[in-house]
């Protein structure tokens, strides 16, 4: 009896998915007919492009990739709310798009619209961003490796061979993924080793201004140091300008070695003229994965993206036109 | 204790800093009793009712209050309202966006759970049994102030007080509201709760109190009995001299010329008011005290604000000296030698915080103008000279203006409006809630200002004083300009009648 | 000064108490606070130095001149934020949001179409006086809205707070601009050749003129009347509505200038974080002059030696390695004693307690 009735059950839904599948199928048939098209409709859900330089890149990446010469019709929106991102998701099943592309907001909430969106046959990528679903729920996942980046810097790093490390670690906002990645590194390293110190560890909110100060009242108070690693480039360019008042000199051949994070263009243009040290990247080029994974299938969940560090003994002009946000 | 007193207090001393607000003070006051508490401003009935009510603290002296045997201890208002007392204050102080009866019984249900229809059952009926005309789920700001002040009792009044006492309640009260406020309080008599009544009105102390306590310079005087106290005696002991100026301002009155043939100073013909008056017409000429009189509500300061541009106006033709001007706002009206002292001293009148001084030039340098500033030195030689010419008790002219007492208040505004030198004064109730040694000043001004060649507005609701100062009367009723008395007309029975629509 | 006053038969208690009474006793009473305690735990906090820079030209430095320096904004802002406050008895909290405003506009007119502009387009006293006037234009803006739609003056700069950094995006395209140019760094750091920084003379200018126009006009007048009594100022010629927009305007030619400074210092512009809870700081600075925010008097001096407290405190706060995510905590508490000092319950309380510790004198005045 109870088997029956599971056989009875699955059936059924069987069933139903089979028409439902069919009814989609059918009228894509007809809107594609129509349109006289083979388009991919996408989904585009993603942050407010103004929170960053790295969502503006992010964003510009997206709409150049996702054009109907590359064969998408591309939907996009936009929004900083968790709440507001899933009901723009639910928005976009029940428009029916082939994929949904979700950067999200916030890590929970999800998993109702992306089972909506399964059972509707829409595939769902994730990037940027992870969220607390089951991985079933997703075709994959596109995300930056904050630790491997903070990793391949501090690698960089003792790689310089110093003597002594005097280290300004000049942070982001508390807790932000950034944050907690690319100061963990830093931190191992100078736990394991005698030579490495940090001088002054504070966080400057990924503000330029806060950094200036910060590193102008550790100049102002005595204190020997030989880095500055900041956690993204305005902040680098912050303790710079710091520096410079201060007449202490930086970059390549300089007193002090100066690191930041992101790869904005200015900031390579920097390295380039050897102001600075390093730079680590944090990709925002999601774009050309994705379309990869549509047009070729997923081979695998989670997707880490290659992020380099440029140095400016080795960096190019080309670095800068290709991977300057 | 004596047998039939509710509350009695002994010795009452209370320091300010560099003022002795209170020394020595008794107050006795007995069952079922109207209580007259008397004095000019700064004689201390004020702080004796803070004292009494825990606004203030007293610095000596014992408080007894009827069934306890030892001196009772006031320290906040919340105290004196549990041991039955309570106070009605001339400013409404309930709440305008609430109901009657939700006015009436704030913050004394007990629990967390109020029935509303039960308070409102309450309330109406204890408005029936006091007689007063309100609804208790009307708003409160819908009645009119008499009403809202008849409520304001009726709320002290059921917390069991025994002692109730009314600071001012009849100053922004017309006769015929404070007729009933009288038979409130009379019915409250009877039933056996001591009344203080504090207020600058004579006729209303003769009317309704049966004693009268008399205060000076914060010590007191004495206390007397209604009938052993004629008004003029009355009047020596708030003074403390013997005292006949009101006859001075009579013979003074009948001393002026005036040419009623010359170009008025002022005119408006059909001014139009948006504020519930209709068009009327008004001159006055050079040297020359008028009034507008009528019941509260009559639309007399409203006719006064128009002439002024402080309302909207709408329509009409003003002269000058009889050029065709423009007065739209204050400004203009200012620029065009015209001065009004408003109705409302607290709201209107004084800027609470800045300086007597800066009080005293504000008219003045807006004149000036923004980018002409008068000078510090020469605002304080302003300012003092005013200070000495208007008597104006004040410790320096860097004193906050909102400290100094009504009739000081009031002394300021009309230094300020008289250093703009205007040619044509307007005072709308100047003698309001002050002293009766200021009401005489103020009157006595303005007939020497008159006499300088000034043209004044002067209006009172006491009509004795319009009497004894103006020699024209302009009556309204209802918005309505009904009449203008003048010469043998101005008697008390013939305003009356006109007022009351006897001139038919 | 003090000893003229000690000659007077007046007692020192008596002097001290009427230096306790004054109004700028509680900012000057902070930065003592503050001096006392950086010269106990550290005398080398007070060191000023003399050495070149990386242009090869000597300036000064140490912690003092970059309290100095830093505090150039706030002080401007505070200095608008006070008009403010006076008249319409309320603050503007989109300060910071109009500053990133303010920057934009002066590097989008700077930069042109290029985002990576290695020569000015303009000069840069154009771009200053079109900033200028856009952000008056939105000073003006909530100035409508508060004088003359009435609305509360932190609920109606509530549209700009939220909306302010969006348009700040939107005049750069989304672009975050850089000046190569190091000219225009000269008004946030240093002119070659000077060895002070250059909002510290910025700062003097507007001070000077704030003071200039304080005396050889009305606005003090006015403002406090307006703040104070708007009906009795109406009744005495006084236009409130009028007043409240004025202010509002001239806090908007502060934040244009304080933006200037901001953009100057770095070359650049983030506007997200750009002059970031600059408003808390600026209305912090307001009431740290024992200034009331309710409106009604104000006293100048006291808002500008507050601004420079709190700098002094944020500073302080840097060399001691509290992480600058904490210093609003710190901010937060002396808030906290502020406004409490400030009530009148806590005023009260005081009095009774000094009467109890010197109930001679009590009885002095009773003898009299």
């Amino acid at each position: 009896m109870k088997k029956f009735l599971k056989t009875l059950i699955g059936a059924t839904m069987a069933l139903s998915m089979a028409f439902g599948a069919v009814g989609c199928a059918a009228k894509q048939a007809a809107e594609a007919a129509g349109e006289g098209s083979g388009l991919i409709k996408v989904g585009i859900i993603n942050n407010d492009p103004n929170e960053s330089g790295y969502r503006t890149a992010n964003d510009r990446d997206m709409k150049a990739t996702f054009t109907e010469a590359n064969g998408y019709e591309a939907s996009f929106y936009y929004s900083l709310k968790n709440e507001e991102q899933i009901a723009a998701a639910q928005q976009f099943v029940q428009d029916e798009v082939d994929y949904l592309l979700i950067s999200a907001a916030g890590t929970s909430g999800w998993d109702s619209v992306l089972q909506d969106a399964q059972n509707a046959g829409i595939k769902v990528i994730l990037f940027d961003r992870t969220i607390d679903a089951d991985e079933s729920l997703y075709e994959a996942s596109i995300v930056s490796d904050m630790a491997q980046e903070g990793q391949t810097a501090v690698d960089w790093l003792a790689g310089q061979n110093l003597d002594q490390y005097n280290i300004i670690h000049i942070q982001g906002v508390m807790g932000s993924s950034a944050q907690i990645g690319r100061s963990g590194a830093l931190q191992d390293m100078a736990d394991a080793n005698d030579n490495w110190n940090i001088v002054k560890q504070q966080t400057a909110e990924w503000n330029a201004e806060t950094a200036q100060q910060i590193v102008q009242s550790v100049i102002d108070s005595g204190t020997e140091f030989n880095v500055i690693y900041a956690e993204n480039d305005d902040m680098a360019r912050g303790a710079v300008q710091a520096l410079d008042a201060a007449n202490i000199s930086h970059g390549v051949g300089g007193d002090v070695i100066i690191m930041g994070f992101d790869c904005n263009s200015w900031a390579l243009e920097e390295l380039l003229a050897g102001n600075w040290n390093y730079d680590g990247q944090c990709n925002p080029f999601q774009a050309s994965y994705i379309d990869d994974i549509i047009k070729n299938g997923a081979k695998e969940k989670v997707v880490i993206m290659e992020e380099r560090g440029f140095e400016a003994a080795t960096i190019t002009q080309e670095d800068v036109d290709n991977f300057g946000i | 204790m004596e047998k039939n007193s509710v509350l009695e207090m002994r010795g009452i001393c209370k320091y300010f800093p560099g003022v002795r607000a209170l020394e020595q003070v008794d107050f006795t006051l007995r069952e079922g009793e109207i209580h007259a508490l008397m004095g000019e401003n700064g004689a201390g009935k004020s702080t004796l009712i803070k004292v009494l009510t825990g606004v203030y603290h007293k610095d000596g002296g014992e408080v007894y209050i009827k069934g306890s045997s030892k001196p009772v201890v006031i320290r906040s208002p919340q105290d004196a309202q549990n041991i039955g007392i309570s106070t009605v204050y001339q400013e409404i102080t309930l709440c305008p966006n609430l109901t009657v009866a939700e006015n009436m019984y704030i913050g004394r249900t007990k629990g967390h759970f109020t029935n509303w229809k039960k308070i409102n059952a309450d309330a109406g009926r204890l408005l029936d049994e006091l007689g007063i005309p309100a609804i208790p789920a009307q708003q409160l700001g819908s009645c009119s102030i008499a009403v809202q002040q008849m409520i304001a009792i009726a709320r002290a009044v059921d917390m069991n007080c025994k002692v109730l006492i009314l600071d001012e309640p009849t100053s922004s009260l017309d006769e015929q509201e404070v007729a009933k406020l009288f038979k409130l309080m009379t019915g409250l008599k009877k039933k056996g709760v001591g009344i203080i009544f504090v207020t600058h009105f004579l006729e209303q102390v003769y009317e309704v109190c049966d004693r009268i306590t008399v205060l000076r310079d914060g010590k007191l005087v004495g206390e007397y009995v209604i009938e052993d106290l004629p008004r003029v005696q009355l009047v020596s002991k708030m003074l403390g001299k013997d005292f006949d100026d009101m006859a001075d301002i009579k013979s003074d009155s009948d001393s002026k010329q005036i040419d009623y043939g010359s170009t008025p100073v002022y005119e408006c013909r059909q001014l139009d008011g948006t504020t519930g008056i209709k068009p009327f017409d008004f001159a006055i000429h050079k040297g020359e005290v008028n009034g507008f009189t009528g019941l509260l509500g009559s639309g007399r300061s409203e006719c006064v604000r128009a002439i002024f541009g402080a309302d909207k106006v709408n329509g009409g033709e003003v002269l000058i000296d009889g050029k065709p001007v423009k007065i739209n706002k204050p400004l203009d009206a200012m620029k065009h030698g015209i001065s009004y002292l408003p109705e409302d001293r607290k709201r209107d009148g004084i800027v609470g915080d800045l300086s007597v001084r800066d009080n005293i030039i504000l008219a003045l340098q807006v004149m000036k103008g923004f980018f002409k500033p008068i000078s510090r030195a020469q605002a304080e030689q302003f300012a003092d000279e005013y200070i000495k010419l208007l008597n104006i008790k004040t410790a320096s002219s860097e004193t906050p203006v909102k400290s100094l007492s009504g009739g000081n208040q009031q002394k300021v505004i009309l230094a300020r409006w008289l250093l703009a030198n205007p040619s044509y004064l307007i005072l709308d109730e100047p003698t309001r809630g002050i002293d009766i040694g200021t009401k005489v000043e103020i009157q006595k001004l303005v007939l020497k200002l008159a006499s300088e060649g000034k043209s004044v507005t002067f209006i009172s609701s006491e009509i004795d004083e319009m009497i004894r100062t103006c020699s024209r009367l302009v009556v309204l009723r209802d918005g309505k300009v009904v009449g203008e008395l003048k010469g043998d007309e101005l008697t008390q029975n013939k305003i009356m009648a006109t007022i009351a629509g006897g001139e038919s | 000064m003090s000893s003229n006053k000690i000659k007077t038969n007046k007692s020192f208690a008596d002097i001290a108490k009427s230096i306790i009474r004054q109004q700028i006793f509680i900012p000057i009473a902070a930065l003592l606070i503050l001096v006392l305690f950086n010269l106990i735990a550290d005398p080398t906090f007070f060191q000023i130095t003399l050495q070149p820079n990386s242009d090869g030209f000597n300036v000064l430095s140490g912690n003092i001149i970059s309290i100095i320096d830093r505090a150039s904004e706030l002080v401007i802002l505070a200095i608008g934020m006070t008009l403010v406050t006076s008249a319409s008895g309320g603050q503007d909290i989109s300060v910071g949001a109009t500053i990133a405003i303010a920057g934009s506009v002066i590097l989008r007119v700077l930069c042109g179409t290029n985002t990576r502009a290695d020569t000015l387009q303009a000069p840069v006293i154009v771009a200053f006086l079109i900033c200028c006037i856009v952000s008056m234009i939105f000073g003006a803006f909530n100035g409508t809205l508060v004088a003359y739609f009435k609305i509360q003056p932190m609920v109606a700069t509530l549209i700009m707070f939220t909306a302010g950094r969006s348009i700040a995006a939107w005049i750069n395209n989304n672009e975050l601009p850089v000046i190569n140019d190091p000219k225009f760094g000269y008004y946030g750091n240093f002119i070659p050749g000077i060895p002070v920084p250059t909002p510290v003379f910025i700062t003097i200018a507007c001070l000077i003129v704030i003071a200039l126009a304080l005396k050889f006009t009305n606005l003090r007048l006015y403002s406090q009347a307006v703040g104070i009594n708007p009906h009795s100022s109406r009744l005495n010629g006084i236009n409130p509505q009028m007043i409240k927009f004025i202010t509002f305007v001239i806090l908007g030619l502060c934040v244009a200038v304080a933006g200037f400074i901001k953009v100057s210092r770095l070359s650049t512009i983030n506007y997200s974080v750009v002059a970031k809870d600059i408003e808390m700081d600026a209305i912090l600075a307001v009431a740290l002059g024992g200034n009331a925010l309710g409106g009604g008097k104000f006293n100048m001096t006291a808002s500008v030696i507050g601004a420079y407290v709190i700098q002094f405190l944020t500073t302080t706060l840097y060399k001691y390695d509290v992480s600058s995510a904490e210093i609003s905590a710190y901010k937060a508490v002396v808030v906290i004693i502020l406004v409490v000092l400030s009530a009148p319950i806590v005023r009260e309380k005081m009095g009774d307690l000094k009467k109890k510790l010197f109930p001679a004198k009590a009885v002095s005045k009773e003898a009299v």
